[in-house]
């Protein structure tokens, strides 16, 4: 029989999450990060943004994304830093710190996109 | 044999040559810098998703915070992060999307679909999916 | 009159020297002639005392793999005009210890070898009146790429995971082991997933994908473990979903 490992789970979650935030980033980045503040294009009301974000299909668009794109950061985040900088003995933790960070960014998520809706 | 120490899996021997991969080995050629900047680009995903979560703090708070959240994303320093978080976004979407024909392969019935095929999946996907949520954002 | 280009081959002899240095070589050359044939005339007419291992020369046996120029190559097939007027670098494959001038351990790699078990693995042999195990052209051709494999180890030297991690089980015995995963005759996959699925194993990969880009017979190892990475993910959420189901 297969060894649990976690790290199956991980690697779907951050393969889920790199098409995602793939997917919806690039044109999220460019409206609310460049296009926006530079006054390219009007930002949205917001009443307009607020109706858009209570919308639950769009809330939990945000939601997965969020917490992907978050899952997807941590993954990356240790591989690179096991592979680029080689700090193997600090494995456990730096896992431990960022799939952390994750979950607790996903939940601030849900919270906040609950407390909108 | 196996008291001595040993590197890696190959067991020690006096006479044979070792070197230990620089920490720099990403800078060693064009490729693995391409595949560093690709990794890269999590912390670039990662600071945007925190800046998504800042704009739902500041709907949540009132038009106020909202009005002040959109003066600050026009600083200088705020924009040119996102200027290059932009960038990084890219490339990771176009990175991350090249690489799902070599780690899937698609089947109609029992053809196996061309790789190209299933690129050219992702790129379309990728463009319906920005022009749903411009289409949102521009008319709200 | 031949054209010369001058090599800069990378010398470690452990009886005398505790690095590798290197000795240059002018080596004249025609436009069919490889790196392994420049190799042969410095061993033939200049210098007797190099090491390097060649066989075929005709790019199957896997047995000249060195870097060339910084690049993992076969020297057999990369030809001393494509680097001319030089000059070229020959040294050791990388990641490998060295043992002599341009000759690398390969134990680790065929101890890692055996360990993916490349081979047909049945429960049970079906008689021999029984007749052959038949396979389609569609069945062949799903593990035929894996099967090209000369286990010339240009791949580890390519990889930088192997390079920092030496338990890192590598990218052509993932392929190896996906090639007999993919054979409809073989039902060995569960034994191979014991030992990849290890963190050593298919997780270890960070997907640079430099092996794919060096092998010389098209294999696509880096491809092999992303499949292998999405059966292994699919597999265990079944198991989790369904933990005593088919």
């Amino acid at each position: 029989m297969l060894r649990r490992h976690p790290e199956p789970l991980l690697w779907m979650l951050f393969s889920a999450g790199g098409v995602v935030s793939g997917m919806l980033m690039p044109v999220l980045v460019l409206l609310f990060g460049v296009a926006y503040p530079l006054g390219v294009v009007d930002a949205p009301t917001y009443d307009g943004l607020r109706a858009l974000v209570a919308n639950p299909i769009a809330a939990l668009v945000l939601f997965t994304l969020c917490a992907l794109s978050f899952l997807h950061w941590a993954h990356r985040f240790r591989h690179t830093l096991y592979d680029g900088l080689q700090i193997k003995h600090l494995n456990e933790v730096i896992a431990v710190v960022s799939y952390g960070v994750a979950l607790v960014g996903s939940g601030v998520a849900a919270y906040l996109l609950w407390q909108l809706s | 044999m196996e008291q001595t120490h040993t590197y890696g899996d190959t067991p020690y021997h006096p006479r044979w040559l070792r070197r230990r991969v620089s920490t720099y080995w990403w800078l060693w050629k064009p490729a693995y810098l391409r595949f560093i900047l690709r990794e890269g680009s999590c912390m670039f995903v990662g600071w945007f998703t925190v800046y998504l979560l800042l704009l739902l703090a500041a709907l949540l708070e009132g038009p106020l915070a909202y009005e002040l959240f959109l003066a600050w994303s026009a600083t200088p320093a705020v924009l040119i992060v996102n200027v290059v978080t932009l960038g990084f976004v890219v490339f990771h979407a176009i990175t991350f999307f090249q690489a799902a024909p070599q780690a899937m392969v698609v089947r109609l019935g029992r053809a196996r679909v061309a790789p190209q095929t299933v690129l050219l999946g992702h790129y379309a996907g990728w463009v319906v999916v920005s022009a749903v949520v411009a289409f949102f954002l521009l008319g709200a | 009159m031949a054209q010369r280009i001058r090599l800069q081959i990378a010398r470690y002899r452990p009886e005398q020297e505790s690095e590798a240095t290197f000795d240059e070589y002018e080596v004249p050359y025609t436009k069919e002639m490889a790196v392994l044939d420049g190799l042969n005339f410095v061993k033939d007419r200049l210098d007797g005392t190099l090491a390097y291992r060649w066989s075929c020369r005709m790019g199957i046996c896997g047995s000249c793999g060195m870097t060339v120029n910084g690049e993992p190559k076969l020297t057999c097939a990369t030809f001393l005009g494509d680097y001319a007027p030089g000059p070229l670098r020959v040294e050791p494959l990388r990641n490998f210890p060295v043992i002599r001038d341009l000759i690398v351990d390969i134990g680790d790699f065929m101890r890692k070898l055996v360990r993916v078990k490349p081979w047909i693995v049945r429960s049970a042999e079906k008689p021999i009146a029984g007749g052959e195990y038949l396979q389609t052209p569609e069945q062949l051709e799903e593990y035929k790429p894996f099967s090209m494999c000369i286990n010339c180890m240009l791949c580890y030297s390519a990889c930088p995971i192997y390079g920092l991690d030496p338990k890192f089980i590598g990218p052509a015995a993932i392929a190896l082991a996906q090639r007999y995963n993919l054979d409809n005759r073989d039902e060995g996959s569960a034994d191979r997933m014991e030992v990849l699925s290890e963190h050593e194993g298919i997780w270890g990969c960070t997907f640079v994908g430099e092996c794919t880009k060096v092998c010389p017979k098209h294999v696509d190892p880096a491809g092999a473990i992303q499949r292998y990475k999405l059966t292994a993910a699919i597999d265990s959420m079944k198991a989790f979903f369904a933990p005593r189901g088919a």
